[in-house]
């Protein structure tokens, strides 16, 4: 009997050493004389059980991980085709802790299927949503999502139906959709996780908005950083095109939608949407001054929607049951799930998925098992580089946009980075002014220079002399600071300050 | 054990060449990056003699070429090593010692950031996050993400890639 075997295509189980066990997985079957087919899955997000290797068992799949190449053969031995016992053995993926106590809608596929096949994507509800979408008119689109309650999940968190309401409303005989997939942030990667594990999913929200606003052109803008991304999306677009689900003539609907991806060139500041839109038209990436909105002018001049892959990627989920089903889960003005993603020295570190309305110690508890080290959590870096430190005494803040607000952080793109008591957090409150620096479109004065004295004002304060002198560059900083907040262009100079302040204001014995 | 890739087969610099490779970009518009990564794909790097063709082919002033080129981190002006290796510093990576693994590394390779080690094999440049933030520190060849890399399979990894490299060099003479 033919025996089917998952193992991921995707980033992390290949930066463990996953394309070395599928040469290894076919040579041994071979030489057993076993038959087999491997399946090339996303990543399901455990990334500690990375490379995860699945086997289709008449009892659902059975899980063994992390696989490495010189356990091939004893997992042969040990019949693990079969679901054999073995020290890597997990049982039955489903039921395991982790997976079992998330609430999966965006990432509901992402790892269960051979991520590029439509065939595969249609068969766990892959493209209901579109079909919903073309029996209803752009208005009725826009109120899904408005009843949805999703907001933006790049960071900014902006209803994502008001911005396309905007372009719906704007008359133009061009319209666009851009993907905003130029996921910078240290700590995160559900935006590459979605995009190799169930690429349609995107190329589904995307043709979705296309309708939805009238845009017939889309573009992904692809960090430079993810080559294995680039290749799968690619092969997705190319699928969807060739089974009608891209360019003209949409499963006859007479609409037209049609997809490209573009790659950046490694500047972080291209992840905010304007300085995106001047790079995806050939430009040095600096932001653009707001209004005009993108929404009215945006790619080449004209109305465009920006919105974040997991915004685009959650769309499906919304159309095919509906915005409220989408809406109840979540709190308050956070409503839905989000994929936070668990990273830095941490022991159990991955995607999770959930309702917004827990709490960051049961993320990092809960499904993160504490640091990877061992030793006591000191630091917690949530939203990336331009995210507050929390204390420990913070991490029972509630995850919601809200709360996060409230004690001076944010919950960004969802990305959570822990960090054990070996940090010093004078260095990375420097670290957060010196990439300021570094990665500054150089478009206003106060993140371009603000970012380099900020820099020189930390040293001074490590430096200095006598508290006198450290109290004296604490001002200078803090004043600095509040300049860099309002008076800079964009969040990268104006949330700077954020893990700075954060940092001086729960750890400041370190910065002496 | 981890994937070894071949080093990249860049060719040498001509015009002609870097002509032909970017003429498939002149009818799409906002091309100009997507046309550099094609230079840097073919040559490992954007030669200084390619400016005025892409000022030309995009009706750009060369002044505007360069201030692209010079604005994105990828693009080099010069041509890299057999094996382009990236080291993250970012946060996560530095929750999990990059900072010890960087220092470690450059002492390996004998050369700091943005430089290529005597014998042509590595060129060191940093990066700021690979989106493997679970699995850190990271570091990436050319286009392959390796998680969890300590000093030690660090030292592997390159004397497996040196080899590969040394044969690679053979092969071209």
């Amino acid at each position: 009997m033919l025996t089917r075997i998952y193992i991921p295509r995707e980033t992390t189980a290949s930066s463990l050493g996953a394309e070395l066990l599928v040469d290894a997985i076919v040579t041994e079957a071979k030489y057993r004389n076993l038959p087999i087919e491997i399946v090339r899955n996303g990543s399901r997000g455990a990334c500690f059980l990375e490379p995860l290797v699945e086997i289709e068992t008449t009892s659902g799949r059975v899980g063994y991980g992390p696989v490495q190449q010189e356990d091939i053969a004893e997992l042969f031995d040990a019949n693990f085709l079969s679901g054999g016992k073995h020290r890597l053995a997990l049982g039955n993926v489903e039921e395991l802790p982790w997976f079992k106590n998330q609430e999966r809608l965006t990432f509901a596929r992402c790892g269960l299927i051979a991520a590029t096949s439509v065939d595969a994507y249609k068969s766990l509800g892959g493209f209901v949503g579109l079909h919903n979408a073309l029996k209803k008119d752009g208005k009725a689109i826009v109120q899904e999502v408005l009843d949805s309650g999703l907001r933006g999940r790049g960071g900014a968190a902006f209803p994502t139906g008001i911005k396309w309401r905007t372009v719906m409303d704007a008359v133009d005989v061009q319209k666009y959709i851009v993907c905003n997939a130029d996921e910078g942030d240290s700590g995160t990667f559900s935006d590459r996780m979605i995009m190799e594990g169930d690429p349609l999913s995107l190329v589904e929200g995307m043709t979705i908005a296309g309708i939805a606003v009238g845009a017939t052109k889309g573009f992904v803008y692809l960090r430079s950083e993810y080559p294995l991304t680039q290749t799968i999306l690619n092969e997705a677009i190319v699928n969807a095109r060739a089974a009608g689900y891209l360019g003209d003539n949409i499963q006859g609907s007479g609409n037209s939608f049609d997809l490209e991806v573009r790659m950046g060139a490694g500047a972080y500041i291209c992840g905010e949407e304007t300085s995106l839109l001047e790079s995806l038209e050939g430009k040095r990436g600096e932001i653009r001054f707001k209004p005009p909105l993108p929404a009215l002018k945006g790619l080449f001049g004209k109305p465009t929607v920006v919105n974040n892959v997991i915004s685009l990627a959650t769309i499906p989920v919304i159309l095919e049951k509906g915005g409220k089903h989408y809406a109840n889960f979540g709190r308050g003005r956070s409503l839905g799930t989000m994929p936070f993603q668990l990273g830095g020295n941490i022991k159990h570190g991955g995607l999770v998925e959930k309702a917004f309305g827990l709490t960051l110690r049961q993320l990092i508890q809960d499904f993160g098992g504490g640091t990877a080290s061992g030793k006591p959590i000191r630091a917690v870096q949530v939203g990336g580089p331009l995210g507050a430190y929390f204390p420990d005494a913070l991490l029972d803040t509630v995850c919601d946009y809200e709360e996060f607000a409230k004690v001076g952080g944010m919950l960004g793109h969802g990305g959570v980075v822990v960090f054990d008591t070996s940090v010093n957090m004078a260095k990375m409150a420097r670290f957060s002014m010196e990439f300021c620096a570094n990665e500054s479109c150089g478009k206003c004065t106060p993140c371009r220079i603000g970012s380099v004295r900020g820099m020189e004002t930390i040293d001074k304060i490590v430096g200095a002399i006598d508290d006198n002198e450290r109290n004296k560059q604490h001002i200078i900083l803090k004043d600095l600071c509040e300049t860099m907040e309002s008076a800079s262009l964009c969040a990268m100079g104006g949330l700077t300050p954020m893990p700075v302040m954060s940092a001086v204001k729960h750890f400041k014995g370190d910065f002496q | 054990m981890m994937p070894v890739a071949s080093p990249a087969r860049l060719q040498e610099f001509t015009l002609e060449l870097a002509t032909n490779v970017v003429h498939e970009c002149k009818d799409q518009p906002g091309a100009l990056i997507n046309a550099l990564h094609k230079l840097q794909e073919t040559f490992g790097y954007v030669d200084e003699a390619a400016m005025p063709m892409l000022a030309k082919l995009f009706n750009l002033s060369r002044a505007e070429v360069h201030g692209v080129t010079s604005f994105y981190h990828d693009f080099r002006r010069s041509k890299p090593g057999h094996y382009t290796i990236r080291v993250c510093q970012a946060e996560a990576c530095q929750a999990m010692g990059s900072e010890a693994l960087t220092t470690a590394i450059k002492q390996l390779l004998g050369c700091d950031f943005h430089e290529t080690t005597a014998d042509g094999n590595f060129t060191l440049e940093k990066v700021y996050c690979l989106g493997n933030c679970a699995c850190s520190p990271n570091i990436m060849v050319d286009k392959q993400t390796y998680g969890r890399v300590t000093a030690e399979s660090f030292r592997k990894l390159t004397a497996t890639l040196a080899s590969k490299a040394q044969s690679s060099k053979e092969g071209s003479k």
